[in-house]
């Protein structure tokens, strides 16, 4: 960089792609929406930064739920692998992502879950991985069942297991769902449908992969996030900024 | 190319099977000379508190620097380059979750480097079922009053009035603590005393 001007990055605003937070088809959300508009925070030093959170947090059992308890869980066992990217293409290494998920029948490992499928006592549902330098992460994990819930009559959550990501900016951060491809349930799900575009919706869905799958083993499935895409603002320098390290 | 971003989904009602951890809340060691610690409650449109919601709190170091790449100065030379900044906390049953962090410095703006600064603070995530997308406040420290009279975003709100909903309040210790100090900072996700959200 040049003396005394400084470059942070800047992150796209998605327009059209996030579920509004105002969405009666999903009635918890009518009490826990903002109903004044949100107020354009111009991104400074708090927002281009974020957690840098990782090893600390990691055992080499949390890429592999299935490896979690004395025996093998019950259900299909998948592996589930993709990249973290921005929008531009590029690969967010170093990331911590974190997962949970229902076990094959459909029931989370939770006080407040109250399904009647069984628990899996060789299941817990939760998982950690850091992406690589390529930002690839990967999971051996089983199906996630679909499951009931209180939203309307006869409503189901279709299979999903939950992904949380940091990405590199308190800008990117992201929780999402992951969603499994031909699953019927999709078109009816107001959670799913929340967000507007179906070619979005689209991109909550992982796709089988004969590749990944592994003989005799597991199915594999690809799914790749995306978050916000980085530029760059050049500002005019000033005293606290001249002959600092910069990158 | 927006159109290739993945779409925000709610946490819904179980993340704590995977989200919280012990270490979560405390951005230091409980005990920490010069710690504070930020309590509160987050509460719905009814005015009920939301008993399954998760805060995060990102923040600089008392430094006002990042341990982080896109920080231009660097990290602090002295004492912080191990500051995580980072807190999570699930809210209980009642609604009220707690942070323990070292107040952060000011910041210079990018836009004016030499001259405002922004005030001391946290970005505050707000997730929970019932909320599809993460929403996103600022918490200011009381004892700042000059600082917060000339910061970019606390002097610029469309409703002047609400400011105050970005500001912590001072609180009284917990029975048992001696030390540190105690902010009160409720979270309003809608109704009368609705915080201010951002669009980051």
């Amino acid at each position: 960089m040049t003396s005394g001007s400084l470059v942070v990055p800047s992150y796209g605003r998605p327009r059209g792609v996030h579920p509004p937070l105002d969405y009666p088809g999903y009635r918890s959300t009518v009490l826990r929406h903002p109903k004044k508009p949100l107020v354009l925070l111009p991104q400074r030093l708090t927002e281009v930064t974020g957690p840098l959170l990782g090893e600390e947090l990691i055992t080499p059992a949390d890429g592999d739920l299935t490896m979690q308890h004395d025996g093998e869980p019950q259900g299909q066992r998948i592996i589930v692998c993709g990249r973290v990217l921005d929008s531009d293409g590029r690969p967010v290494p170093d990331t911590l992502i974190e997962i949970w998920q229902t076990n094959a029948a459909g029931r989370y490992r939770h006080a407040r879950e109250h399904h009647p499928a069984p628990l899996d006592p060789n299941f817990t549902g939760v998982g950690r991985a850091i992406t690589d330098s390529g930002g690839n992460y990967r999971f051996i994990t089983i199906q996630p069942g679909a499951y009931p819930w209180g939203n309307h009559y006869n409503a189901w959550r279709p299979a999903h297991i939950h992904f949380s990501v940091f990405g590199r900016a308190f800008a990117q951060r992201l929780v999402t769902q992951m969603y499994f491809p031909g699953d019927p349930l999709q078109p009816i799900d107001p959670i799913f449908n929340s967000v507007p575009d179906p070619k979005a919706r689209e991109r909550m869905i992982a796709q089988f992969d004969i590749g990944l799958t592994q003989p005799e083993w597991a199915l594999g499935y690809r799914w790749d996030i995306v978050l916000r895409g980085r530029g760059a603002t050049v500002f005019e320098g000033g005293p606290d900024f001249e002959g600092g390290e910069g990158q | 190319m927006s159109e290739l971003i993945t779409p925000s989904q709610t946490v819904g009602p179980f993340f704590a099977m995977r989200l919280p951890w012990p270490e979560g809340p405390f951005v230091v060691p409980a005990g920490t000379t010069g710690a504070v610690t930020v309590v509160g409650r987050v509460f719905d449109g009814a005015g009920n508190p939301i008993p399954d919601a998760l805060i995060e709190t990102w923040q600089a170091d008392p430094e006002g620097r990042f341990a982080h790449q896109d920080d231009p100065r660097g990290a602090s030379a002295s004492g912080y380059r191990s500051f995580r900044g980072f807190g999570r906390c699930p809210t209980s049953p009642d609604g009220s979750y707690r942070i323990v962090t070292l107040k952060p410095g000011p910041l210079p703006c990018p836009e004016d480097p030499g001259g405002t600064a922004e005030a001391p603070h946290l970005d505050v995530s707000v997730f929970a079922r019932g909320m599809l997308d993460r929403v996103v406040t600022r918490m200011y420290f009381p004892d700042e009053a000059e600082a917060n009279a000339a910061d970019p975003v606390l002097s610029s709100l469309p409703e002047p009035g609400r400011r105050a909903t970005l500001i912590a309040v001072p609180a009284a210790l917990p029975a048992g603590q001696t030390g540190g100090s105690v902010l009160r900072f409720d979270i309003h996700v809608q109704g009368e005393n609705e915080t201010v959200f951002f669009d980051v």
